[in-house]
């Protein structure tokens, strides 16, 4: 199975790097940008009997790891 | 007293600090590799700064995950004094034994130059010497975060170690070099004995130098 995890940064966490490339994108004239926020996406490929396994596995994996959980959401989605 | 020093790939004030042991506390450290499993018996481990596992994922995450950290998290649970700097600071934060997070300087940049900090709490085994002092910073993720509920928990209980602030020892924005919430340059645990900091006492520590400041600390765990 794939699993596809994506990890964002809190809300009330600043992110630097976000705002730095949304005033990169607003001197590239797209002036409809509001906010930019930088996170970061992993995939990994898991042996498992079952999606809900596999998903419970892929959370663990971000408590102990993968998120940083005082400034970080994580989410898992599972594919066959 | 019998020292301690955690060695990582990726680890580069390992030997710093332990210059500064030997000269200042009077104790040969360890050196102990990041694989071995146990340290037995220790008055100070110190987990150094550097860029262990070249920052994959977050800084300091990798190596919190080492062999070694359960026996430094084991140690520190008995009350053994750890202390994390830089780097070290950031593992230390990822293995739990500290709280909050490590971020991006609000600058975006890499900073390497002395700033500045003052002790918060001066009745810890750490800093009973300490004053007003300066050392080097060097560091792309030193922006210290915890939210509004851990800020008040940490300085309710007297967590704060040391924060930036100006030779008069105003703690302001302006002395601020990178962001860090309340200017905090380091912290605590809950029962005073693991200090991680992000400025480097052991690059001043003798007058070759530059400055000495940074020996108050390592006095002060002498008494």
């Amino acid at each position: 199975m794939l699993a596809k995890i994506h990890i964002t940064l809190k809300k009330d966490v600043l992110d630097p790097q976000g705002s730095v490339i949304a005033n990169s994108l607003k001197s590239l004239g797209f002036d409809n940008v509001n906010d930019v926020r930088q996170g970061k996406f992993i995939e990994l490929e898991i042996n498992s009997n079952s999606k809900e396994e596999a998903k419970k596995q892929c959370n663990d994996m971000c408590e102990k790891l993968l998120a940083n959980l005082v400034i970080e959401d994580y989410s898992v989605e599972i594919e066959n | 007293m019998k020292t301690h020093v955690i060695v990582f790939p990726g680890s580069n004030c390992d030997r710093d600090v332990a210059v500064a042991i030997q000269n200042i506390i009077g104790s040969s450290p360890e050196m102990v590799w990041h694989k071995d499993s146990t340290i037995k018996q220790s008055d100070l481990i110190v987990v150094p700064g550097g860029f262990s596992y070249g920052d994959y994922l977050r800084c300091g995450a990798m190596a919190s995950t080492s062999p070694i950290m359960k026996s430094v998290i084991e140690n520190a649970n008995k009350g053994v004094p750890v202390m994390g700097i830089c780097n070290g600071f950031q593992i230390l934060i990822e293995s739990g034994l500290l709280q909050g997070a490590l971020i991006r300087n609000s600058s975006l940049s890499f900073i390497c130059r002395d700033i500045i900090i003052k002790p918060t709490n001066t009745k810890t085994i750490f800093t009973n010497k300490s004053k007003i002092s300066k050392m080097p910073i060097a560091h792309n993720e030193g922006n210290y975060f915890a939210n509004s509920n851990q800020i008040k928990e940490i300085e309710d209980n007297d967590q704060i170690a040391f924060q930036y602030c100006d030779e008069n020892g105003d703690i302001n924005a302006h002395s601020n070099p990178n962001g860090s919430i309340n200017n905090i340059a380091g912290v605590f645990n809950k029962s005073k004995n693991v200090l991680g900091m992000m400025p480097h006492p052991e690059r001043a520590a003798e007058s070759i130098h530059g400055c000495d400041d940074g020996r108050n600390i390592f006095e002060s765990l002498l008494s």
